[in-house]
């Protein structure tokens, strides 16, 4: 499904800010399978996203998705087979247009020149009723600006967004992480859902050790552009939070320094 | 009465410039200086046609002479990286040059016994006065303008033209070639621009290669007017309101001109004010609440 291979990344190399954010790293996703990426500050768990989603081409190594070869395919290509949602609320939808427009703009990924109507009838009542779904209320107010909508729910519109054509593949880059702490379960709960019901391969980042154990089917700890960790099955299923983090530590040498995983707990 | 029918016609010609600087500065957000290229492109592409017997082709020719000025933007910034602003420059200042190899070399030229669409309209329309059919002209142009602009951003492509000036990182998210959609949003707001000029060529009866000095400011005073009287903030209401703005910045000027309490040469400096003080009101706004709220000395 997702084949990563060797992968390496060095930004502004020869200068003293030199700094390797992905170092020689090869990871495979199986159709279905929901990832769950924890890592201190800096590890390169949103670096490994910009690479997948083509914000920057690697230096070395080869990215294959779904059996063809993406590594120099620029952004807005891999954009056909990648739904990506962000920690910010604000990167994933526009503003200025209504909620019904951001879906439309989503949705029209079938087609690339499209010069008859942006929202046909026929999908106006589909987009409501995919919003209405997620039980949020959102449905009522499609032809509400995006603007003035609040973080959860500019996420979910967002989610929508990232799903309603379906994806090869989906990047949560710790998507709940700007959010209160209800609004966060709740977006965490449309998330599982539309996983399940699509049966979407899915890589999400997080700083909630609890969830990331608890989520998905598999979970890898990534450090200094690698991954250090990588479980899955019963293996996973009998990890505790500080087995996890003894063996960050015995694996790098050093203490978990990501503030925000030590402080959810 | 013959002041107000002026302020019409040209208001209404002029809207078509409002509508490329709206497309320009609002839907796109980009501070595109193309434009005062551009019209002057319009303006000497369509009087050589004019004068060469072809005033409709002249009119199709400006407006795709434009677009082509547009698009040599749009591949300097999105595709050479460079900024927006001055890629606009680079392209006004090459124009410059351009226009005068158009003309031949002259810095002018005169349409003025030459058939022009508003001539053609004369013989359509004898039952109006000469000074009417000109803002009948002008006004089914600007609407026209306004139709096609309408339709073009409800489509598809026009969506994404209009999400790119919005969050661009969210459209190339959506697939969406991101550097095709704003190069295309630029050819169109270029052609309008080019399309203005083009019609006002044949209505004033003459081009100068100078002629485009300022037209930006204006386009955006009439952009600013207009969404001072419309305050309803959409895309129909949008392109509406700068054609608006663009007839009653013509009636300012009238008013400040036509009845000599400034010279006629005046209008830039006119236009240049309510555009300075269009943008300061949000400032001077929020000064005034800190002022009333006693916070100034600590401001």
């Amino acid at each position: 499904m997702l084949d990563i291979k060797n992968l390496s990344k060095t930004f502004a190399p020869g200068t003293p800010n030199e700094h390797k954010a992905l170092d020689n790293l090869s990871l495979h996703l199986d159709k279905g399978e929901f990832v769950t990426i924890i890592g201190s500050n800096g590890a390169g768990k949103s670096t490994l996203f910009n690479a997948i989603c083509g914000t920057f081409i690697a230096d070395a190594g080869s990215i294959t998705l779904n059996s063809t070869d993406i590594t120099s395919v620029p952004d807005y290509k891999r954009s056909k087979l990648i739904g990506r949602v962000f920690q910010d609320p604000m990167k994933g939808t526009a503003p200025n247009l209504t909620i019904e427009e951001n879906i439309a703009l989503a949705y029209s990924r079938r087609k690339s020149f499209n010069l008859s109507a942006a929202i046909k009838k026929s999908e106006r009542s589909f987009f409501r009723e995919k919003l209405a779904s997620f039980g949020m209320g959102l449905e009522d107010r499609m032809k509400t600006k995006v603007g003035l909508l609040s973080g959860g729910q500019r996420q979910v519109v967002t989610m929508l967004m990232c799903t309603i054509v379906t994806p090869k593949l989906l990047l949560l880059d710790e998507h709940t992480a700007a959010l209160d702490p209800a609004t966060s379960e709740k977006i965490m709960e449309i998330t599982n859902s539309v996983i399940s019901e699509n049966n979407l391969t899915t890589m999400m980042i997080t700083h909630n050790i609890n969830s990331a154990l608890k989520t998905g089917t598999r979970t890898i700890m990534m450090d200094s552009g690698d991954v250090i960790l990588d479980i899955k099955g019963d293996e996973r299923e009998n990890m505790s939070l500080s087995d996890l983090l003894n063996m960050y530590n015995s694996k790098s040498n050093k203490q978990f320094d990501n503030d925000r995983i030590l402080l959810s707990h | 009465m013959s002041l107000v029918l002026g302020a019409l016609q040209i208001g209404f010609i002029l809207g078509m410039l409002a509508i490329g600087i709206y497309i320009s500065f609002r839907i796109l957000n980009v501070p595109d200086l193309t434009a005062e290229g551009s019209y002057a492109l319009g303006l000497v592409t369509s009087a050589v046609m004019t004068v060469a017997g072809h005033p409709y082709l002249g009119l199709v020719a400006a407006t795709l002479a434009g677009m082509a000025a547009g698009c040599v933007t749009g591949f300097l910034s999105t595709k050479l990286k460079i900024a927006p602003i001055l890629a606009g420059i680079i392209t006004m200042s090459s124009l410059y040059t351009i226009n005068l190899m158009i003309m031949g070399g002259n810095p002018n030229i005169s349409v003025f016994d030459c058939d022009t669409v508003f001539r053609a309209a004369y013989k359509l329309l004898p039952m109006f006065k000469k000074e009417v059919v000109k803002v009948i002209v002008g006004a089914v142009f600007a609407i026209f303008c306004c139709g096609v602009v309408i339709w073009f951003f409800r489509t598809g492509i026009g969506l994404s033209i209009r999400a790119v000036g919005d969050n661009e990182d969210m459209v190339r998210a959506s697939s969406i070639n991101a550097d095709f959609a704003k190069t295309l949003g630029l050819a169109i707001a270029n052609g309008l621009i080019a399309l203005c000029g083009g019609v006002y060529a044949q209505y004033i009866g003459n081009a100068d290669v100078s002629a485009g000095a300022g037209m930006l400011i204006i386009g955006l005073a009439s952009v600013i007017i207009g969404e001072v009287i419309i305050v309803k903030r959409s895309l129909v209401w949008g392109i509406i309101s700068a054609v608006l703005g663009s007839i009653i910045y013509r009636g300012i000027i009238t008013v400040v001109t036509g009845f000599h309490f400034l010279p006629s040469y005046s209008t830039k400096l006119v236009s240049a004010i309510i555009v300075a003080l269009a943008l300061a009101v949000p400032a001077v706004k929020e000064r005034i609440s800190i002022m009333k709220k006693g916070g100034a000395k600590n401001a």
